[in-house]
C-alpha cells in the first residue's frame, strides 16, 4: 500500500469515524487507569517534598496539563497546515476539535499554577517568563475559536483558521524567545524558582504516568470531538443516517459516542 | 521590474484614495492623542510617576491605534468588490498586499510616529527617550501593520470583525510591544537602544517576507466565500 493510499484512507471521514471508534475504548481506559493510578501514586504514596510539604503534590496535574496544553497547539498546526495544501477535510475537523481541548488545558496549567504558587512563591500570579508565554498560548487559543465561531460557512471557517494557527505557529517560537528576553531584563524576582533542581525518581515516576495519561486522555478527547463533528458534517450522507437510525433502534450502540 | 510599478501603482492609488476621505487616517491619531490624554488622569499627574510610566503607556496606546487602523485596511475595497477585481486579475498578489500594507502604514503608523514626540512631552517623557519613541514606532508600526493586515484579510468578509480582529491579532503584537517599549525604556535611561530597533528590524523584514504570503492566502479566503 502505498503512502498515498493511506492518506486517502485516513482522509475518509466515514473509515476514521469507523476506526476511531474501535480505538476509543482502549485510549478512554487507559487514560482513566493511568491518570487515576498516577493521582493516587502521587498523592498518597510518595514521600512529601523536603522544602514544599505536600504542596508540590499539583504538579501531577499541572505539568502534564501545561505540556499537552503546547504541543496541541502545534499538532492544531500541523492539522490546519495539512488542511491547507492537502484540502483534507478530516484535517480541518481535527483542527476545530483541538482548539477548545488545548484552550481548556491550557487555562488547567494556569490556573494549577495559581493554585501551586500561593503556598510556594505567597502570590497567585507572578509575571515570570514562563507563565507568561503559556498565558499568551491562552489568548492565541481564544482567538483561533472566536474567529472559527464567527464564519457562517463552514469551509471559510477552516481554512481562515487554518491561516491564523499556522501563523501563530510562526509566530510562537519569536513570542516565547521575546518574553524570555523581557523577562532576563526584569530584575530578578525574589522567589526562587523550581525547575533547575532536578527532580526526584519517586517524584517522577508517578509524573511519567500522570503525563502519558495526560497524552491519551487528549487523544481521547480530540477523536471523541472529531468524530462529533464528523457526524455534523456529513449528516446528509446515508452512512451517517444509517448510523443515527440504527442507534435509535439499539440504544446500547449510542453509547460509543 | 513590472512587479515593482505594479506595486507602486497600487500604492498611489490607495494614498490618493486615502487622501480624498480624511477621516480614515486621521481617526487612529485622534485616538492616540485622546487615550494617552487618559493615563493622567487615571494614575495622578505626577510627573515622576508619569514619566516612569510613559514610554509603556505610549507602546500600548500606539498599539491599540494601530490595531483600530488595521480595520480599514482591506473594508473599503472589499466593499465595493475592488479586491474581487484584484484576486481575478492576472497580476501577482504578493507585491499588490505589500503596497496596500505600506500604504497602510503610511497613513496610520508613520503619523503615529511623527506625532508621538508632542505626547511624549504631555506624559513628562524624557528628552532622551524622544529619538528612540519616534524610530522604535515607526519601525515597530510597520510590522504592526503587516501583522494587523493578516488579521484584517481573514476578518473582511465578516460583518462583525472589529472585536474578533484585536482578539486574533493582539497575542501576535506582543514581541514588538516588548522590544518598542524596550527601546524607549533603555534610551531613558542612557543606554544604547540600536540592538532593540535591530530586533525591530528584524521583525520587520521577517514580516515583509511571510506576512503578504499569508495576507494573500486569506483574501482570497474572505472573498470566496
Amino acid at each position: 500500500m502505498s503512502i498515498w493510499t493511506t492518506f486517502h484512507k485516513w482522509g475518509s471521514p466515514r473509515w476514521f469515524y469507523q476506526f476511531s471508534g474501535r480505538l476509543l475504548p482502549w485510549l478512554g481506559g487507559l487514560s482513566l487507569l493511568l491518570l487515576i493510578g498516577g493521582a493516587v501514586w502521587g498523592l498518597a504514596l510518595v514521600p512529601p517534598d523536603y522544602k514544599q510539604g505536600n504542596s508540590f503534590r499539583i504538579i501531577y496535574v499541572h505539568v502534564p496539563a501545561s505540556a499537552v496544553a503546547m504541543g496541541a497547539y502545534m499538532m492544531m498546526a500541523i492539522a490546519g497546515a495539512i488542511h491547507l495544501i492537502w484540502r483534507m477535510k478530516l484535517a480541518a475537523m481535527v483542527m476545530k476539535a483541538i482548539a477548545p481541548i488545548g484552550a481548556s488545558l491550557t487555562f488547567l496549567a494556569l490556573l494549577t499554577g495559581a493554585v501551586w504558587g500561593k503556598p510556594t512563591w505567597g502570590t497567585w500570579w507572578v509575571w515570570d517568563a514562563r507563565i507568561t508565554s503559556v498565558l499568551i498560548l491562552f489568548f492565541l487559543y481564544l482567538g483561533v475559536i472566536a474567529l472559527h465561531q464567527a464564519f457562517e460557512n463552514r469551509e471559510a471557517a477552516a481554512k481562515a483558521c487554518a491561516v491564523l494557527v499556522i501563523v501563530g505557529a510562526v509566530n510562537i517560537p519569536i513570542i516565547y524567545w521575546s518574553v524570555e528576553w523581557w523577562y532576563s531584563l526584569h530584575q530578578p524576582a525574589s522567589i526562587r524558582f523550581i525547575g533547575e533542581s532536578s527532580i526526584h525518581p519517586t517524584m517522577l515516576r508517578p509524573l511519567m504516568a500522570t503525563m502519558s495519561g495526560m497524552y491519551l486522555f487528549f487523544a481521547w478527547a480530540m477523536l471523541l470531538f472529531t468524530r462529533t463533528e464528523i457526524l455534523d458534517r456529513e449528516r446528509n450522507t446515508r452512512w451517517v443516517q444509517d448510523i443515527v437510525c440504527s442507534g435509535d433502534k439499539k440504544p446500547e450502540s449510542r453509547s460509543v459516542l | 521590474m513590472a512587479l515593482v510599478s505594479l506595486a507602486l501603482a497600487v500604492l498611489r492609488r490607495d494614498l490618493l484614495a486615502a487622501a480624498r476621505r480624511g477621516s480614515e487616517w486621521s481617526n487612529p491619531l485622534v485616538f492616540f492623542v485622546m487615550v494617552c490624554a487618559l493615563f493622567p488622569l487615571g494614575i495622578g499627574p505626577e510627573p515622576q510617576r508619569l514619566a516612569e510610566l510613559a514610554p509603556g503607556i505610549l507602546w500600548v496606546v500606539a498599539l491599540l491605534a494601530s490595531l483600530l487602523a488595521s480595520d480599514t485596511v482591506f473594508r473599503s475595497d472589499y466593499d465595493d468588490a475592488t479586491l474581487e477585481q484584484m484576486l481575478l486579475s492576472h497580476q501577482a498578489l504578493y507585491p499588490q498586499v505589500i503596497a496596500k500594507t505600506l500604504a497602510h502604514w503610511l497613513l496610520s503608523g508613520l503619523p503615529l510616529s511623527l506625532l508621538s514626540p508632542l505626547l511624549g512631552v504631555l506624559l513628562h517623557l524624557p528628552a532622551a527617550g524622544m529619538l528612540a519613541l519616534m524610530a522604535s514606532l515607526a519601525l515597530g508600526s510597520a510590522v504592526l501593520s503587516f501583522i494587523g493586515a493578516i488579521g484584517a484579510a481573514l476578518t473582511v468578509g465578516l460583518r462583525k470583525g472589529g472585536l474578533l480582529l484585536s482578539l486574533i491579532i493582539l497575542p501576535l503584537y506582543i514581541p514588538v510591544l516588548i522590544f518598542g517599549s524596550s527601546a524607549v525604556k533603555t534610551a531613558v535611561d542612557g543606554g544604547p537602544f540600536l540592538p532593540q530597533l535591530a530586533m525591530l528590524g528584524v521583525f520587520f523584514l521577517i514580516a515583509l517576507a511571510l506576512a503578504p504570503l499569508a495576507i494573500a492566502g486569506a483574501l482570497r479566503i474572505s472573498v470566496d466565500q
